[in-house]
């Protein structure tokens, strides 16, 4: 039984009750407990900050050269908090309640209380650290909109929200490592947990500049690793993101919650071709101002702006009149998709729909206009007015396109397609995001916590800083209180030994495969299976023959993968190899998770349970579960059903028509 | 946009790690299309060189959408290549004509030593920032964010500063090798904050100092930074760098 330690009390009240009563650790204690933190995207930079500051002794880990490189980076967005500021309407009830419904009732109510809850703290720590978000004239905070919601709650700085946070968690680790309460290891990659007498107690890490492996103890181990996006080859994420930490830590026990729930964003670049290796995403505020439609006509070889208005489809619009444009994620991705596959799709692939913004330069143009208080001018200035505000907006994102596709956004709609971007599973942790192993936590993407089976956008982010500020500082304590008299582990311990010699084993099998086909080539043939079979839409059929096809390609990669190079170096080929050995295995568990859950909910649409009219149809009778899996062996998991009890919000069928 | 295919040669640094001399070495890439991004391009020549049992060419990137700082590839003689306002990574190869041969170098600077290959140490920019590249604010102090109104201007200011992403292009750039724009970036993003305001002198001063324990090299004013810089950061920070160096030179007690 998995019990996920929800505090007794009414909804509003339980996180306020927790901190009232968790147990605590004295200033001298807290100094003889050491912490290991492995990652430090915006989850582990403000968890490794928060308890630097608090005077726990914090080693932190990433694989990139600097803590400022993580993927939370790339977030161009924003970040969503429950100011009200704009009085529209917005409270942390209604944010909790847009989280759960966006999330397709599979989310924990109470996780998410707090999440809302905390928002608001994380846009006051952010400015005070000199966050710049963009601000209106009168000098206060700006906000936009964001899709699945209709207020506006979603601070930004440009389009590069994620940059701006993480900037801001980063110098407030850099801050502690100055002050000697945070050790930080870059170029460190995390191979194995080691755990002694059940509890959580270190790490195997490989220094990825000499590739030596190192031990280290910690009382506590934090994973704040990020998603597990890349198992599907092309995806939003950076070329780094991998599952290996979150993986590691199943193998060793600690369950893995929902990995089937991934979430597949409608506005990104299209594929250009076979040599492509990643895919960039155009920011979902996009969606505030763009219009997405495709020809009425199929096989529409006209120019966009060669097609007049009345031979248009804005199928969103049409679709979802109460939301239009702003529909969550899955609605907008699946939609697109339909669309495609009717054969209505632009484009040289046919795989694409237009995101257009003509109205909008247009509708700003006029607006700017009225400003001058000037009705005489014409189109032509009208709308070169409106470029400039639609700049002003989205200039960066729209020099991205540009550089990307070599094609004017300014002139011309854009052209985008659905492509992977979130993971809402992840490792299973119960309210204090401690892991089914004792002593192992799960922080930011890396856990399965607060979005159900579809995350709304500018939520990320939130997350990421509410359990790395505020909620980890509080929850850990309550757990390493009990740890004040023991001492540190040597790393001579037995456990260390065994747990390093695992990791050089598997490093040299993989090198002395010396087959014939790069890891590349494998990461490719993975994805491909994981996009066609467990991607925007599954079918039982599909799923069994997928789960054939990737033990096949595990054997092989294991029998015919060459790695250059050799251990005791930098050797990115080898880094590599290690994360696609663990993508194989998690793409696998992956499609037994969507094949056992007979339902469509969020992102995880079964196409034999939908509504007459394509909506996905949720089976709350039999699935209202968390589907947290215990791995076995190589190929056989234990699925633990944590039932998912609303107390306060009524399930109903997710409707934004 | 017109797509078309070429054949390159792409003469590159090899050099096995910091200690051993590096020197180049010319490889041919065929049938590579327009379409890709630069690191794309050296991604076929690296499944090319694997699949041939030569060693792959090291190199730095994440994101590769422009964002991360990690990519830093010296292209032609320039940081990032010839692109105005850009990375390595959102270079395409749509820049390129069949038959074309491309250098390839890493980083070059004193503070930055090769790793491999095209890799660079730059954490020498990490250490700038810990000598004072922040706010002190403990988490959990804070007071309302619209407690404090910031004029639209200074935010904007502020935030163009901080739009630096540390790749040390400009360091490369630089015939002194350089970080007085990284280092002016950091300063002016802080210092036009209110909230930068009670450190705003110590943080300028130790940051110096670590910049020039570092071995980065002096500020002459060519102007090659601000031209390679992909965030467009703006050497007029350097002139704000240095009046708040002045000023609190002048007034700090420390
Ligand atoms: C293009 C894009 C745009 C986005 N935009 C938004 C947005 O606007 N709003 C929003 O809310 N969300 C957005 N998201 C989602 C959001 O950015 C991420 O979910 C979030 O930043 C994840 O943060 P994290 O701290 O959990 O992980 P990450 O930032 O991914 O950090 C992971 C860390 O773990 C380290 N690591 C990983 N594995 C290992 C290992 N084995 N050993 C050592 N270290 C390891 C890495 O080095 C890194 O430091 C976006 C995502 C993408 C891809
Ligand atoms: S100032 Fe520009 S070139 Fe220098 S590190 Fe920052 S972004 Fe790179
Ligand atoms: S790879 Fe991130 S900026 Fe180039």
């Amino acid at each position: 039984m998995l019990d996920a330690k929800i505090p007794s009390g009414p909804l509003d009240d339980k996180w306020t009750e927790y901190k009232g009563h968790c147990k605590l650790v004295n200033p001298a204690n807290k100094r003889k407990l050491e912490v290991i933190i492995v990652g430090t995207g915006l989850a582990g930079a403000s968890a490794a900050a928060a308890l630097g500051e608090l005077g726990y002794k914090v080693k932190a880990f990433c694989f990139q050269d600097s803590p400022r490189r993580a993927h939370s980076i790339a977030a161009q967005g924003g970040i969503n908090a429950a100011k009200n500021y704009q009085n529209d309407g917005d409270s942390v009830f209604r944010l909790f309640y847009d989280t759960i419904k966006g999330g397709d009732y599979r989310a924990r109510e109470a996780n998410v209380h707090r999440l809302a809850e905390v928002s608001t703290n994380i846009i006051d720590q952010c400015v005070a650290q000199g966050v710049p978000f963009a601000r209106e004239y009168g000098g206060l905070l700006s906000n936009r909109s964001f899709g699945g919601t209709q207020v506006q709650r979603t601070f930004y700085a440009a389009g590069q929200t994620g940059q701006q946070l993480l900037i801001g968690a980063y110098q407030a680790l850099e801050r502690q490592i100055a002050l000697g309460n945070v050790q930080m290891f870059a170029r460190h990659e995390m191979l194995e947990i080691v755990k002694i007498d059940g509890k959580a107690r270190g790490i195997i890490a490989r220094n990825l500049v000499n590739g030596e492996l190192e031990r280290h103890f910690g009382h506590a181990v934090l994973l704040c690793t990020g998603g597990y996006g890349n198992v599907y080859y092309l995806s939003t994420n950076a070329m780094g993101s991998n599952t290996t930490a979150t993986w590691k830590a199943h193998r060793k026990g600690a369950a893995f919650a929902n990995p089937c729930f991934t979430q597949i964003h409608p506005t990104c670049i299209p594929v250009s071709g076979d040599h492509q290796s990643k895919l960039t995403l155009m920011s979902e505020s996009l969606r505030n101002d763009g219009r997405i439609w495709v020809p009425k006509k199929k096989d529409d070889q006209r120019k966009a702006i060669d097609i007049p208005e009345e031979e248009r489809d804005y199928y969103l619009e049409r679709r979802y009149p109460a939301f239009g444009n702003l529909v969550p994620r899955d609605v907008a991705s699946r939609a697109a998709k339909e669309r495609c596959d009717e054969g209505y799709g632009v484009g040289t692939s046919k795989q694409a729909v237009y995101l257009d913004f003509a109205d909008a330069i247009v509708r700003y143009g006029k607006i700017e206009a009225g400003k001058e208080g000037n009705s005489s001018k014409s189109m032509e200035e009208i709308i070169v007015l409106g470029k400039e505000v639609v700049k002003e907006k989205y200039g960066n994102l729209f020099d991205m396109y540009k550089k990307i596709t070599g094609e004017n956004p300014y002139e011309f709609p854009m052209r985008i397609y659905p492509a992977v971007h979130y993971t809402m599973g992840g490792l299973w942790v119960n309210y204090e995001l401690q892991t089914t192993i004792p002593g192992l936590y799960a922080l930011g993407e890396a856990n399965f916590s607060d979005h159900g089976a579809n995350r709304l956008g500018a939520s990320a982010l939130m997350q990421g800083l509410a359990d790395g500020y505020f909620v980890i500082p509080y929850t850990l304590g309550n757990t390493l209180a009990d740890e004040i008299y023991n001492k540190a582990i040597e790393t001579s311990h037995p456990a260390f030994e065994e747990a390093e010699k695992e990791v050089a084993d598997r490093i040299n099998t993989l090198m002395n495969i010396k087959g014939t086909q790069t890891v590349e080539s494998f990461h490719k043939r993975l994805g491909k299976i994981i996009w066609d079979k467990c991607g925007m839409a599954r079918n039982k059929e599909g799923l069994l023959q997928a789960i054939q096809e990737i033990q096949a390609l595990k054997k092989e990669f294991w029998s015919d993968v060459r790695i250059p190079g050799s251990i005791n170096e930098m050797n990115p080929e080898l880094d590599k190899a290690n994360r696609v050995a663990d993508f194989i295995e998690l793409g696998e568990l992956m499609c037994v998770d969507a094949l056992n859950r007979n339902e469509s909910c969020g992102g995880h649409f079964r196409e034999e349970f939908q509504t007459e009219d394509g909506e996905a149809l949720r089976d709350d009778a039999n699935f209202m579960y968390v589907a947290a899996w215990e791995s076995k062996s190589a190929h056989e998991w234990n699925l633990i059903k944590e039932p998912l009890v609303y107390d306060v919000v009524k399930p109903s069928q997710r409707s934004y028509k | 946009m017109e797509h078309y295919n070429m054949n390159l040669t792409v003469k590159v640094w090899r050099q096995k790690n910091s200690r051993e001399k590096g020197g180049f070495q010319s490889y041919p890439v065929k049938d590579i299309s327009s379409e890709m991004s630069f690191l794309e391009m050296i991604d076929v020549l690296n499944e090319q060189l694997i699949r041939d049992g030569e060693d792959p060419i090291a190199f730095d990137h994440d994101c590769r959408e422009g964002i991360c700082g990690m990519c830093s590839m010296y292209i032609n003689g320039k940081p990032h290549g010839a692109w105005k306002a850009n990375t390595t990574c959102q270079l395409h190869m749509r820049a390129f004509k069949d038959g074309e041969t491309i250098t390839v170098e890493p980083w070059r600077a004193g503070a930055f030593p090769v790793i491999k290959d095209l890799m660079v140490d730059r954490s020498a920019f990490d250490r700038i920032i810990q000598a004072g590249g922040y706010i002190s604010v403990n988490t959990g102090n804070a007071v309302d964010g619209n407690s404090l109104p910031i004029n639209k201007d200074k935010a904007d200011a502020s935030f163009a500063a901080a739009m630096c992403i540390g790749c040390g292009a400009c360091v490369a750039a630089c015939k002194n090798s350089s970080a007085m724009l990284f280092l002016s970036a950091k300063v002016s993003h802080l210092a036009l904050l209110p909230q930068g305001e009670p450190e705003r002198k110590s943080r300028v001063i130790n940051m110096v100092a670590q910049m020039d324990k570092e071995g980065f090299g002096a500020c002459t004013n060519t102007g090659a930074c601000e031209a390679t810089c992909p965030k467009e950061i703006s050497i007029s920070n350097i002139a704000r760098l240095n009046q708040e160096y002045l000023v609190a030179s002048l007034t700090s007690d420390k």
